[in-house]
């Protein structure tokens, strides 16, 4: 007679780390305003902190008469400094609104200023995903 | 509004903001964080330097 057997394979294991609302809400809340997400969570001391180098480096960025990219499907470059900038949430979407940035880089130190607005950007998305790992439970 | 900082000025906000992030989103403890912020903002501004003598060089 056969013995009975346990199978293995068909046996669903629970994820370590479950996604939960907060997990996507806080994130989205990251990207919109920076450091808003690790607030969220009531990590003020780091949302305040990311809060303020961001939107520093953005300011700077456009003090510095850096060029904010528009939504294109054309030089590769320009793509990625779309994505860059996009990166820095309800900012971006002031800049374009105001129609400030809208310039050439003229200068060195507007070439400057356009490369603090995608790194503003770049820098906000690391942020996001941090308040993801926080919300998750990956990090504390 | 204008903004007018040197290559140098520019480069050193660029470390500390930086730095700020990377300190705050890739470590977990606060004292880490703030050793790891250092480190980065060392390592940004030492590379200033390193860069600028690697210049001054090339341009001899």
């Amino acid at each position: 007679m056969a013995k009975p057997t346990t199978d293995k394979s068909t046996k669903v294991s629970e994820p370590e780390y479950p996604l939960t609302t907060m997990a996507v809400v806080a994130p989205l809340v990251g990207w919109l305003i920076p450091g808003g997400g690790h607030i969220l969570l009531k990590r003020y001391g780091r949302g305040i902190l990311l809060l303020v180098s961001v939107v520093a480096m953005f300011v700077i960025g456009l003090g510095m008469q850096g060029r904010i990219y528009k939504p294109n499907g054309g030089d590769i470059l320009d793509i990625l400094g779309f994505i860059g900038d996009v990166g820095a949430g309800a900012l971006y979407f002031l800049a374009r609104i105001m129609d400030w940035g809208n310039v050439m880089a003229a200068n060195a130190a507007a070439d400057y200023g356009k490369t603090f607005l995608i790194v503003a950007g770049l820098l906000n998305f690391i942020a996001v995903a941090d308040a993801h790992h926080i919300a998750l439970g990956k990090k504390p | 509004m204008n903004i007018n900082l040197s290559h140098f000025t520019a480069a050193v906000v660029f470390a500390l903001f930086a730095s700020v992030v990377f300190g705050i989103t890739q470590r977990n403890t606060t004292m880490e964080q703030v050793k790891y912020g250092l480190y980065c903002f060392a390592m940004f501004v030492g590379g200033v330097f390193l860069a600028g003598w690697v210049m001054a060089l090339i341009r001899r």
